[in-house]
């Protein structure tokens, strides 16, 4: 039987594998793919509460979710294509133009 | 049964596409496990009956989001050799630490409240429509309508935003 | 067990078969037809009129040798043709060719399944094709094929929001987004969805001209300027599983127009009394048929327009074929809602 226990535990180890990720690499667009297993992590966990209580809230915000994604992503990768014409990097550790 | 052989199946798919997503040395690998991944989420979605999720999911996180970020990876690969992307040394072990410290913040957190599962098919919803694409048209455009309008601004102001980043000063 | 899982089984391995076969002569008839239109006779020599050709092909490229280019992403390289084959065989699993029928002794449903979300099942599952192109022209290490996949995908990413587009508008008109619904739906309003979308019609045949990479969209193919697209460093059986979903895809297409634009299995004139002698002819005939005027139509236009310019292409797709579909689709919902 499987019980909504178990689709906390797969949500959190997945959100731990995309912490992980954006803890560890340092290729931003590694780093952004981790945030996006980090938001599925979520969806995971409201789509299988919604299926367990019967009401479709839940896949209703996963929507939103996804539409955030999705603008996030775009945003996100536009801005790392103007920086990456100007420093021709990728990499996090060598973004530090507004260190102090 | 078949729902726990389906979902033991899947979930280790998933995790085992996600660990190579972060571990993958070159970029369009990770790339081509985060689409195998959300597939797989996608049919996770599926046994749980969300059928409109999971098609948004394929549509637009597989063949939406995840081709922007193909184009993007195949855009900045070009000049640099993928080992030029190895993950650091000391701040990588900080980092699986402090996941490893989420994580088993999390487990407790679940073990301590004692995994009690939320209250069954009691509280169902009774909405006017059937089908589950009906039922979560019905939400999104009733009870979540001005959400649901932020969202598409939202969207349009990213899409703006991005055009604006992307393009090239002339 | 029977009804479970014998029966979808049987339904998939000959809907499998069927869409194989009708693919290898898809080829022929691509060939023949466009030899007719330059006053050729064709492919003539394997078989009477040719008839054999697509075994002899099928053998050819089955025996060929099968080169990996010494510096291609190896795994990515063998995935790619497999990632374009897969979504376009998967999407038969929710096209009706039929109503029910009976067969010994047993009333069978002619399609493999009828989901609730089947024609956003369609969209989603045809929209993961493009990684079998991106990754292939990546992959091989080539120049060319990496021009071409960026071609391909910009391409299919900008058609696949006007082919949304006109199928939301198809969606509004039946209120369903199952296939089966669809057509049902196109049967109690009596109507062909051809004729009350026609706007809608026509950019869902472009914009499947332009997804499928056919001419005179075929500009991630064009022999002339890329030496063969994203497939030039495949050879044998690879090559060939990227020619197949090329042609798998066109079928899909016409059956899924047929499906929501021309009525599926029902005959023509559907509510006409005076007609109904025509429904003496099954129902999956009658989707044959309408399918094949499509593809005949796909090779026709073939043997007719010239390529188009890049530039040509994505003034086509952004400026004329997404303004109007979102037009149509407004004017489509303002209709409905004032005729409520």
């Amino acid at each position: 039987m499987i019980t909504p226990t178990h689709y906390l535990l797969l949500s959190m180890a997945l959100f731990t594998i995309g912490l992980a990720g954006v803890m560890t690499r340092r290729n931003i667009i590694i780093v952004f793919m981790s945030i996006e297993l980090m938001l599925n992590a979520v969806n995971i966990n409201l789509v299988a509460y919604s299926a367990q209580v019967q009401n479709l809230v839940g896949q209703v915000f996963a929507i939103f979710v996804i539409a955030v994604a999705a603008a996030e992503a775009a945003v996100g990768l536009g801005i790392l294509l103007a920086f990456y014409r100007n420093k021709e990097t990728v990499n996090i550790d060598e973004i530090n133009l507004m260190k102090w | 049964m078949a729902e726990a052989i389906a979902f033991y199946v899947l979930a280790a798919c998933i995790l085992g596409f996600a660990v190579l997503v972060v571990t993958a040395k070159n970029p369009v690998h990770s790339v081509v496990f985060l689409v195998l991944d959300f597939l797989c989420v996608a049919a996770l979605y599926v046994t749980l009956g969300a059928e409109f999720v999971a098609a948004i999911q394929v549509l637009v996180y597989a063949g939406g989001i995840v081709v922007l970020y193909l184009f993007v990876v195949m855009l900045v690969n070009v000049k640099r050799p993928p080992e030029a992307f190895r993950a650091g040394g000391r701040h990588a072990m900080l980092g699986l630490a402090l996941a490893g410290a989420v994580l088993v913040e999390a487990a407790a957190i679940a073990v301590w409240s004692r995994l009690s599962p939320a209250a069954p098919a009691s509280a169902a919803q009774s909405l006017p429509v059937s089908g589950n694409t009906e039922q979560v048209g019905w939400l999104l455009y009733t009870s979540y309508l001005v959400p649901f309008e932020v969202a598409s601004m939202l969207l349009l102001v990213a899409m703006v935003g991005a055009i604006v980043l992307a393009r090239k000063e002339s | 067990m029977v009804e479970l899982v014998l029966i979808p089984l049987l339904k998939i391995i000959v809907v499998l078969n069927a869409t194989l076969l009708g693919v290898t002569y898809m080829v022929l008839l691509e060939r023949k037809v466009i030899a007719w239109a330059q006053s050729r006779l064709g492919p003539m020599r394997v078989g009477p009129y040719g008839v054999l050709q697509p075994v002899a092909d099928a053998m050819k490229l089955m025996l060929k040798e099968d080169i990996t280019p010494a510096r291609a992403d190896k795994w990515v390289f063998t995935l790619a043709p497999i990632l374009s084959m897969v979504p376009a065989l998967v999407v038969y699993a929710v096209i009706p060719f039929g109503d029910q029928v009976h067969l010994f002794g047993r009333q069978i449903s002619l399609y493999i399944t009828d989901i609730n979300v089947g024609l956003l099942y369609v969209v989603s599952v045809t929209s993961v094709g493009v990684y079998g192109i991106i990754l292939a022209g990546y992959s091989s290490n080539s120049k060319w094929p990496l021009l071409a996949s960026l071609r391909a995908s910009a391409q299919l990413i900008s058609y696949e929001i006007a082919i949304t587009l006109t199928l939301v508008s198809v969606v509004l008109m039946s209120g369903t987004l199952s296939m089966v619904g669809i057509v049902t739906s196109q049967a109690s309003q009596g109507v062909w969805y051809a004729f009350i979308q026609p706007t809608a019609f026509i950019i869902f045949f472009i914009g499947g001209l332009a997804e499928t990479n056919r001419a005179p969209f075929d500009l991630p193919e064009a022999e002339q300027e890329l030496t063969g697209g994203f497939h030039t460093e495949y050879s044998g059986m690879r090559f060939a599983l990227f020619f197949l979903a090329e042609y798998a895809n066109i079928i899909v297409v016409s059956s899924v127009a047929t499906t929501l634009f021309l009525g599926g299995w029902l005959r023509p004139f559907p509510n006409v009394e005076f007609l109904s002698f025509l429904g003496v002819v099954p129902g999956w005939c009658w989707f044959l048929l309408k399918s094949f005027v499509f593809l005949y139509l796909f090779i026709w236009v073939r043997a007719t327009l010239p390529r188009y310019r890049y530039d040509q292409l994505m003034r086509l797709g952004w400026k004329v074929l997404i303004p109007l579909a979102i037009a149509n689709l407004i004017l489509t919902a303002i209709v409905k809602v004032a005729l409520a």
